[in-house]
C-alpha cells in the first residue's frame, strides 16, 4: 500500500489541477446560478441523447469497450518501454522529443522552443494538458501571447474564464453572454453582433482565419501517440486544429504519458469508441495525424514534450492507477447527476467530473484535492458511460480509503474519525449494536407524527432540507424475538406453521 | 427453501416494516426464514467514507454469520452490492485474503429481495395486493451494481389493486449517496429536488424502492414539504394482501 508514496506529484503554484475551496463549498455557488443549471442541463442532456443514440446502433460496443480497456491496460503495464519506442520513433522521422518531469519543465520547454523560433504569439489547439500545466500563463509571463483557437476555449479566454468541461469548456456560457464577451473583448468583433449562433461562429472564424495565417508556432495536445510508427493523433470537430497542425512552420505538441498506445492498429477501437462517446457523432469531422516531419509539407519542425506530472505516481498506485486509461472524451461529466448540477468549475481543477474527481488528487496528491473523491453519490452512472470501463466508483472508494488513511497516519484530529470509530464499535457485536439502538430510540422524543424535523450536528446537514424518520417503537429484532422466539440457530428446526403476520399491523411498521 | 435474513442495520433500527414484509413474503410463500442473531450491519456506510479498517471486522462478522447458509436475502439492493462488490475488495486490499476467498463464497449466495423471488425461486406473483397508485424509482445500486433489472416490476405488475406508473428519469440518483447526503448537503438536495419533481409528476400516492436509505432520502424530503406523497419498502407492498389494510410507514 505504500508503494505511491514518495513519487513526485504535480507541483504547486503552477498550473490548474487544484480546488481553491472544498468542493462543497463551490458547489454551493454553483448551484444557486439558475443560469447555469439551465445551461447544463440542456446542454448534457442533449450530448447524453446523441451519444446513447450513436451507442445503441454498434451491436459490439461492450465488446468495443473491452478492447479499449485491455489495450490501455497493456499500455500502461509497460509504460515505459512504450515511450521509449516512441521517441525513437519520432526521432527517426525527424522530429524532437523532449521528456518533463511536471509543469514547470514543461513549460520552460515550450517557452524555450517558441523563443528559439523567434515568435510572440502562438496558436493553439484545444489541449487539456497545456491548461493541466498552465502554460498560456507561463508563456504570458515570457511575454508570449497564445491564441485559443478552439471556439469554446476561445470564448474562455476572451471571458478571463476558466474551462468547466473536458470536451466543452463554454459548457456553462450561453449565446447571449457569448455575444456580450466577443463585443467587449474581440477586438476585430461588429459591434452591432447578434446572438444568433451561425453569426457568433462567423465572428470568431473571421478572428482566427488572421490569427491562424500569421502564427509561426502552434502548440497542440494529442489523444494518441503510437509507439511503434511514431505517429500523434488529434480529433477535434471544428478545423482549427487542422490549421494550426499544418500551417505554421513550428508544431509543439505537449502529451501526457500515459497517451501513449502501443500500434496503429489501436486506432481501429479508439476511433470507435471517442467520437461517439464525446460528442455523440459516428466520426468527428477533423482526425489528423502527423509523424515526425514531412519535407516541404506542413510544419518542419516537429516537438514532443512528454509530461509526467504526477502520472507516475498515479502508475504506481496497483488500485488507482486505472485512471490513466481515461481518453478524455467526457461521457462519465455528461451522465454525472453531480456534475450536471453543479458544472465544472466547482471541481477547481482543468479535470472536473467523475474522472476528475479520481485524477486531479492523484495527480496532485490526495490532501491537495480532498474533498474530490467524495464529490459522488456512488450512483455508477459513469462507469456504465466510460468507453474504456474505468471503474470510477470503486476508484471513488480507493481514494476516499488513502485519505482516510493519510489523515490517520498523520495523526490529524477528525470528528469524522470518532464518529466512525464508535459506530464501528458498536456495531462490532449485537449487544452492543441492541444497546445503541435503544439508546437511539430517544430519538423518539424528537419526532411529531413519525418524523423529525430537525436534528443536531452533523445531522442537521440532513434535515436542513429533509426530514428524518423518527425511530419506530420496535427494532425489527424486537419484533424478531417476540414473533420467532426462541432465537434461531442454524441447526434450528422448522418454526411451527403460523398465520402470516401482516405488516400494517404490526409495531413499528405505522407512524 | 430455507432463507437466512440479512435485516440490514438500517431496516433493523429504522424501517422494521421493510424486514418485517421481506419475512412475511417468503414465509407465505412457504420458505422458512431465519434470522442470525450475530449480525449488525455490511460495513458499506464505512467503506465508502473510506474507513476501510474500521469496515474489516463488521465484514469479517457477517461473514461468518452468514457462511452456514445456502441462501441469504436481503431488502437492499445496496447492502447486496456491497456484500457483492466490496467485501472481499476490502478484506484484499488489506492483505487478509482469507476472508476475502470466504466473502466471495457467502457474496455469491447472497441475493437481493426482488432478485430472490423472480431470479432464484422464479416467482413472479406472490398473492400480494395492494390498492394504491404507485412509482417505482430503481436505486442506483440495483440498477447499476445489481443488475436487478425488470425484476423488481415483474413483481409490482403482478400485485393485484396496484396502479403502477412508470417514473420520468427514473435511473438518475435521488442524491442520497450515503455520508454524500450529509457531506454534499446541497448538492444531495438539488438532485433530489429533480427526483422530487419526477415523483409529484406521475401523480402516485407511493413511491416504492428496494432499498430504506433511498426511500428515507426521498420520504424525507416528500415529507419536509408535505406533498402527501409517501415511500413504502417493496418489501412491504408484496407483503401486503387483501385482508391486510397494509398502508406502511406514513411519515
Amino acid at each position: 500500500m505504500s508503494t505511491f508514496l514518495g513519487m513526485p506529484t504535480a507541483p504547486r503554484g503552477v498550473g490548474h489541477l487544484r480546488q481553491t475551496a472544498p468542493f462543497p463549498v463551490a458547489a454551493r455557488a454553483a448551484l444557486a446560478d439558475t443560469q447555469l443549471r439551465s445551461n447544463l442541463a440542456k446542454a448534457t442532456g442533449t450530448i447524453r441523447a446523441k451519444r446513447a443514440a450513436v451507442v445503441s446502433e454498434l451491436p459490439d460496443w461492450e465488446q468495443l469497450r473491452a478492447a479499449g480497456q485491455a489495450i490501455k491496460a497493456a499500455a500502461m503495464a509497460d509504460l515505459g518501454e512504450y515511450l521509449v519506442q516512441l521517441e525513437a520513433a519520432v526521432v527517426a522521422r525527424g522530429g524532437t522529443v523532449h521528456w518533463a518531469g511536471d509543469a514547470n519543465e514543461a513549460n520552460r520547454i515550450v517557452t524555450r522552443l517558441v523563443r528559439a523560433a523567434g515568435a510572440a504569439e502562438v496558436v493553439k489547439v484545444k489541449s487539456l494538458a497545456t491548461d493541466e500545466i498552465g502554460l498560456n500563463d507561463a508563456l504570458a509571463g515570457a511575454g508570449i501571447t497564445a491564441h485559443e483557437t478552439d471556439l469554446a476555449e476561445l470564448i474562455v479566454q476572451l471571458g478571463h474564464d476558466r474551462p468547466s468541461h473536458i470536451l466543452v469548456p463554454a459548457i456553462h456560457r450561453n449565446r447571449t453572454e457569448i455575444r456580450d464577451i466577443f463585443r467587449r473583448e474581440m477586438g476585430d468583433a461588429d459591434p452591432g453582433l447578434t446572438d444568433d449562433p451561425a453569426a457568433l461562429a462567423e465572428a470568431a472564424r473571421r478572428h482566427l482565419r488572421r490569427l491562424f495565417l500569421s502564427a509561426k508556432v502552434a502548440v497542440s495536445g494529442a489523444n494518441f501517440a503510437v509507439a511503434e510508427t511514431g505517429t500523434l493523433c488529434v480529433l477535434e470537430s471544428e478545423g482549427n486544429g487542422r490549421m494550426c497542425l499544418t500551417l505554421p512552420d513550428t508544431l509543439i505538441t505537449v502529451m501526457g504519458i500515459e497517451k501513449v498506445i502501443p500500434a496503429w492498429a489501436d486506432f481501429g477501437v479508439f476511433l470507435q469508441l471517442l467520437p461517439r462517446s464525446s460528442t455523440g457523432e459516428r466520426m468527428n469531422p477533423y482526425t489528423s495525424m502527423w509523424t515526425g516531419v514531412t519535407p516541404g509539407d506542413g510544419p518542419q519542425a516537429v516537438h514532443l514534450v512528454l509530461l509526467d506530472n504526477g502520472r507516475t505516481a498515479a502508475l504506481a498506485d496497483p488500485a488507482g492507477r486505472e485512471v490513466l486509461h481515461c481518453i478524455r472524451c467526457s461521457a462519465c461529466l455528461n451522465v454525472c447527476p453531480v456534475y450536471e448540477r453543479t458544472g465544472g468549475h466547482a471541481y477547481g481543477s482543468v479535470y472536473p467530473g467523475p474522472i476528475g474527481a479520481v485524477l486531479s488528487p492523484q495527480l496532485t496528491g490526495i490532501e491537495d484535492n480532498a474533498s474530490l473523491p467524495y464529490a459522488s453519490t456512488l450512483c455508477g452512472a459513469c462507469y456504465d458511460a466510460c468507453p474504456v470501463k474505468i471503474n470510477i466508483p470503486e476508484l471513488l472508494v480507493h481514494l476516499r480509503a488513502r485519505h482516510v488513511e493519510e489523515t490517520q497516519r498523520r495523526r490529524l484530529p477528525s470528528a469524522e474519525a470518532v464518529t466512525m470509530a464508535a459506530a464501528a464499535w458498536a456495531m462490532g457485536s449485537p449487544r452492543r449494536f441492541g444497546a445503541a439502538q435503544r439508546a437511539g430510540r430517544a430519538g423518539r422524543l424528537l419526532g411529531r407524527d413519525g418524523r423529525i424535523g430537525a436534528l443536531p450536528p452533523p445531522l442537521a446537514a440532513w434535515t436542513r432540507a429533509r426530514d428524518a424518520p423518527a425511530p419506530p417503537a420496535q427494532t425489527f429484532r424486537q419484533w424478531w424475538r417476540t414473533e420467532h422466539s426462541p432465537p434461531q440457530r442454524p441447526d434450528a428446526q422448522p418454526p411451527d406453521p403460523r398465520p402470516a403476520a401482516q405488516p400494517g399491523s404490526q409495531p413499528g411498521s405505522g407512524s | 427453501m430455507r432463507i437466512a435474513l440479512f435485516a440490514t442495520c438500517l431496516a433493523d433500527t429504522l424501517f422494521p416494516a421493510a424486514a418485517q414484509g421481506t419475512v412475511m413474503v417468503l414465509e407465505r410463500l412457504g420458505h422458512e426464514v431465519v434470522f442470525p442473531a450475530g449480525q449488525t450491519c455490511c460495513g458499506q456506510m464505512h467503506v465508502n467514507t473510506g474507513y476501510q479498517r474500521e469496515a474489516l471486522p463488521l465484514i469479517r462478522r457477517f461473514v461468518e454469520t452468514f457462511e452456514p447458509y445456502e441462501l441469504i436475502v436481503a431488502p437492499s439492493g445496496s447492502c447486496v452490492g456491497s456484500v457483492r462488490h466490496q467485501h472481499a475488495m476490502v478484506a484484499r486490499r488489506l492483505g487478509d485474503a482469507r476472508l476475502a476467498a470466504r466473502a466471495d463464497a457467502v457474496a455469491a449466495r447472497s441475493y437481493e429481495l426482488s432478485e430472490l423471488l423472480v431470479d432464484v425461486l422464479g416467482v413472479e406473483d406472490v398473492g400480494a395486493h395492494f390498492p394504491h397508485r404507485v412509482t417505482y424509482h430503481p436505486t442506483c445500486h440495483s440498477l447499476r451494481l445489481l443488475r436487478v433489472g425488470e425484476a423488481p416490476l415483474r413483481l409490482l405488475r403482478r400485485v393485484s389493486g396496484l396502479e403502477l406508473v412508470p417514473l420520468g428519469d427514473a435511473e438518475v440518483c435521488c442524491g442520497f449517496g450515503g455520508t454524500f447526503a450529509v457531506k454534499n448537503g446541497d448538492v444531495s438536495t438539488a438532485m433530489l429536488a429533480d427526483k422530487m419533481r419526477n415523483v409529484l409528476a406521475t401523480r402516485a400516492e407511493v413511491c416504492t424502492a428496494a432499498d430504506s436509505s433511498c426511500l428515507m432520502h426521498i420520504g424525507g424530503g416528500l415529507s419536509r414539504l408535505r406533498t402527501g406523497v409517501r415511500t413504502v419498502h417493496l418489501a412491504e407492498i408484496l407483503a401486503s394482501t387483501a385482508g391486510s389494510g397494509a398502508d406502511g410507514p406514513g411519515w
